[in-house]
């Protein structure tokens, strides 16, 4: 989808004097059906800016993409006449290990970075939620997995950014040490914006020693109170979890999940007290269970609309009851997971589910989890069902939110489209 | 630049006027008369009497904050009791053009806090409401004149606490650490402000009251307040807060060890977080740092080290007990001569008093000093501190080195005597040139006390003209009349042009001056 009066013949010219690797868009590189006229790789920070300027020049709304993995999560673009490809940029530049510290081109898979930084012992705290996905993408959807009771999410990591902004120039924010209070966290902006309002490059992260050992607490409930009363007995003792997870098909048996992590002594025993909190049901294991960090979609067939929940940890079991109530009354199976420990669960609808149940399982459980604090945000959905809902919901300070977009992107060309208030 | 007696509780601070290069930064006294007699009447309509302060000599009290050697007399104070107030001045300052600068406890380091003459200044410290505290949701709701302990002793009853921890944190406020980002020695384990604010009520430059985050995380949008948090006034004022609280760890404990010197001490350092450990803190303290300790604590810190290291873990007993042994087992490795252990509350205090009290215990070895804030990768450690001794040594000029050695963020004291002609600016040197080292090893220039109007001429050091721009595309966007906190941060005053489509006008009257870059 292009707009009218675009030169394409000069832009690609441009775009070619800009950075080696210019190609036509294909179907394959359509951004969540929108497919551009245009795709650039370009493989540096330098070769970004000229993409950005080049685009800028010829009026292209662009959108970012690092391995391609999450293109169709949040909102379609209502323009992309060109992707801009980051997957040439995959290099780990450093990994300073006295200084518990990586730095990566955005191109480079999150896996990537992980192998190199365990050669060492260490770990960036983030988990693998959608298999192969780049370092860029994760930072833009600000993805996160069930360790972020214990590490936080990627605003916790993230140290230093470099990012091109939409009329090609670079800036970076942060740094490469830890704790730096110099100048606006521009980081804290970048993440989750989905690209609407400047393509990072390179990131800096802190990182984590890799615990020696590790072990998964799980035990069985029935109900959505029962659920809140393990979570809450986990939360409350001292048993330091790095993850607290909720998985729920409602009307069958749940599962509360915690995840211990240190040294094998330390963890034997808190896995004995994690025990007694969750009582005589619960058994222990050595390993994580296949698909830990898995959304719940994740090997559904088709394009199952994915949800994101958000409350205060006391409304968990609000929550559930209210997505129960919410899928039977619609006649629809809802699969939910997630970082109850933290305040999040992802759900899972089927692909093909009618459009007008699926708004009415969101309008409900959105109520809900407004009421507890929290949001519920469409993450992904066939276009469909897409049309019938209202992806993401209230959004607060949006007046403010929209005066940061057009002060980084006035001609809305990042990603128009994709994110919140239809920016 | 960098501010001398920049602590609480030192000796007097250098009277004097604001160097005249910096009034740009803070104002005119009486340069917009009726501005501010509009601005007058509209707080007077919105507030109690008692809570506008125009009295000259009252007004003085707030003229510095904790960085005592810039010092301007705000054209007016307000001490507003509700959100609703605040937003009501902020908005009588819009409206007029009048800038205002908000404050908390007055304690920040780098003149964050530091009053415009032709401004208002908001003095959070009559909003001091704990409206909540839920261990089952793990947050508290406080005003942001709370003093940062006291969220602590609300929580720790029912098994939590509230981890950053400045130094100042029995008088410091929330709002205070939430607009600097504050840390603390526990940082390195917990994290900063940013890592433990989770929402707040915020009053725009505009004067209207918005919602940032929650009590959920991840809300929909720009994370809005991760950019507040740590912008130092210049975005607006975060009132009502949403904090994290922590679970209150199962063991505690608190270790002082003696070195020879400060190389042994960084390479233990090195070794401790090497080893997978990542203690609760890690703190260094250099000779002259404990002499000082010493004189003012009677802290019995062992007698002839070059340096010692206070390591606190925390966590559950087991892991505790384990990684106790491995750091014991790492400091004898590297010669530590004397060990003390701390497993109670009262032990520890004691450890911790020498520390705590050191940037004001050097007062009793010099009577002025600068207490200076950089970071540096840890790796770093060695190498910098002799360079700095090497500094010291070639000019003269006492430098003793308090610092986090876990990140890396130094805290050199540069001593001085102000009585003694040339001493100052040589101090100054010294101090500006620790900066210096910082930026070459790909450190920063604060690492917990704020650019404020201390450092702002240091940012161009750090950050490219593009960095800035981009910064200020973001203060734009919150601000474009430019009327919260003008001057910090920042090293030249920029004003907002209009967004692209919209509207120009006549170039600003500072543009056309000469006296600012049109943005």
């Amino acid at each position: 989808m292009t707009a009218v009066g675009l030169d394409l013949g000069a832009a690609r010219t441009a775009l070619s004097a800009a950075c080696g690797e210019v190609a036509d868009g294909t179907p394959a590189d359509a951004v969540d059906g929108v497919t551009p006229a245009l795709v650039a790789r370009p493989g540096s920070t330098p070769e970004v800016a000229e993409v950005l300027r080049a685009a800028a020049a010829h009026r292209l709304a662009l959108v970012p993409r690092g391995r391609g993995t999450k293109l169709t999560w949040g909102r379609p673009p209502e323009r992309a006449d060109l992707v801009v490809d980051l997957s040439r940029m995959d290099a780990v530049f450093d990994h300073a290990a006295g200084d518990l510290i990586v730095e990566t081109q955005a191109g480079t898979t999150l896996a990537e970075v992980q192998r190199t930084v365990a050669g060492a012992g260490q770990r960036l705290a983030l988990d693998e939620t959608v298999p192969g996905g780049s370092i860029g993408g994760t930072l833009a959807t600000n993805a996160s997995g069930p360790g972020r009771v214990a590490f936080g999410t990627a605003r916790d990591l993230l140290i230093g950014v470099t990012v091109v902004r939409a009329d090609g120039v670079v800036a970076k924010a942060g740094g490469r040490v830890v704790k730096n209070v110099a100048g606006y966290d521009l980081g804290k902006l970048v993440i989750g914006s989905f690209g609407t309002l400047a393509v990072v490059t390179e990131a800096v992260f802190r990182l984590h020693p890799l615990p020696a050992a590790r072990s998964v607490v799980a035990a069985p409930f029935e109900r959505p109170e029962e659920a809140q009363r393990l979570v809450q007995a986990v939360l409350q003792a001292q048993v330091v979890p790095s993850a607290v997870e909720v998985s729920w098909r409602p009307g069958g048996t749940g599962t509360v999940s915690v995840l211990l992590e240190g040294i094998e002594a330390g963890v034997e025993g808190r896995t004995a007290t994690t025990r007694q909190l969750l009582g005589d049901a619960s058994s222990a294991a050595a390993e994580l269970p296949e698909g830990w960090a898995a959304h719940p979609w994740a090997g559904l067939p088709g394009r199952p609309t994915a949800l994101k929940a958000t409350f205060a940890l006391s409304g968990l079991a609000r929550v559930l009851e209210a997505a129960r109530a919410a899928a039977a009354d619609a006649g629809l199976d809802l699969d939910l997971r997630g970082s109850a420990g933290a305040g999040v669960l992802y759900g899972a609808l089927a692909t093909g589910a009618e459009p007008a149940a699926v708004a009415r399982v969101v309008e409900r459980l959105r109520a809900e989890c407004t009421a507890v604090g929290g949001a519920l945000v469409v993450l992904d959905a066939a276009p469909e069902v897409a049309a019938a809902v209202d992806a993401w919901g209230p959004v607060p300070a949006l007046d403010l939110v929209r005066r940061v977009k057009e002060r980084f992107d006035p001609e809305r060309r990042l990603a128009p489209g994709r994110f919140v208030g239809g920016l | 630049m960098s501010g001398m007696h920049g602590t609480e509780t030192t000796a007097g601070p250098v009277e004097g006027p604001v160097p005249p290069e910096e009034t740009s930064a803070t104002g005119e006294a009486g340069s917009n008369p009726e501005a501010m007699a509009a601005v007058v009447r509209a707080v007077e309509a919105a507030l109690p009497p008692d809570s506008v302060v125009s009295d000259h000599i009252r007004l003085r009290t707030y003229e510095c904050d904790g960085l005592a050697h810039y010092r301007v007399t705000p054209a007016l104070v307000v001490l507003p009791e509700t959100t609703e107030q605040l937003a009501a001045v902020v908005r009588a300052c819009s409206e007029h053009g009048v800038p205002f600068v908000a404050r908390g406890s007055g304690t920040g380091l780098s003149g964050g806090a530091l009053p415009r003459a032709d401004g208002v200044l908001v003095v959070t410290s009559r909003m001091r409401t704990i409206h909540e505290v839920r261990p089952e949701d793990q947050r508290a709701v406080v005003d942001p004149g709370v003093i940062n302990l006291d969220v602590t002793h609300a929580a720790s009853p029912r098994g939590y606490y509230y981890a950053p921890d400045p130094s100042s944190q029995q008088i410091c406020s929330i709002g205070g650490n939430l607009a600097e980002n504050s840390g603390g020695a526990h940082c390195l384990k917990y994290g900063f402000t940013t890592n433990h604010v989770l929402g707040a009520e915020f009053v725009t430059p505009q004067g209207d009251v918005v919602q940032l985050g929650g009590m959920a995380p991840d809300s929909p949008g720009y994370d809005l307040l991760g950019a507040v948090v740590g912008s130092e006034g210049t975005l607006g004022i975060a009132t009502r807060t949403i904090v994290k609280l922590t679970r209150l760890p199962q063991e505690v404990r608190t270790v002082l060890a003696g070195f020879a010197s400060t190389d042994d001490a960084g390479a233990a350092t090195s070794a401790i977080i090497g080893a997978g450990i990542v203690p609760a803190a890690i703190e260094m303290m250099d000779a002259l740092a404990i002499e000082a300790a010493e004189a003012a604590t009677k802290c019995d810190y062992p007698a002839g080290a070059g340096a010692v290291l206070v390591i606190e873990l925390d966590g559950a007993a087991v892991e505790v007990e384990h990684e106790f042994a491995e750091v014991e087992r790492i400091c004898q490795e590297h010669h530590a001569f004397a060990t003390r252990v701390a497993t109670d509350p009262a032990e520890r205090a004691l450890i911790w008093k020498g520390r705590k009290s050191a940037f004001a215990a050097v007062g009793r070895i010099s009577p002025d000093y600068i207490v200076q804030d950089g970071v540096i990768p840890r790796t770093a450690l060695p190498g910098v501190l002799r360079s700095i001794a090497e500094l010291s040594e070639s000019s003269g000029v006492r430098v003793a080195n308090v610092f986090h050695a876990g990140d890396g963020n130094l805290h050199p004291l540069v001593l001085f005597d102000d009585a003694v002609e040339g001493a100052a600016e040589a101090a100054e040197e010294v101090s500006g040139a620790i900066l210096d080292l910082c930026i070459s090893h790909g450190g920063s220039i604060t690492g917990e006390h704020g650019v404020g109007i201390d450092k702002a001429a240091y940012m161009p050091k750090m950050f490219s003209d593009e960095d800035l721009d981009t910064m200020q595309l973001v203060r734009c966007a919150f601000d474009p009349d430019g009327v919260a906190n003008p001057g910090k941060v920042f090293p030249t005053p920029r004003l907002c042009g209009e967004v692209p489509g919209r509207k120009k006008g006549a170039p600003h009257p500072l543009v056309a001056a000469g006296k600012a870059e049109a943005f």
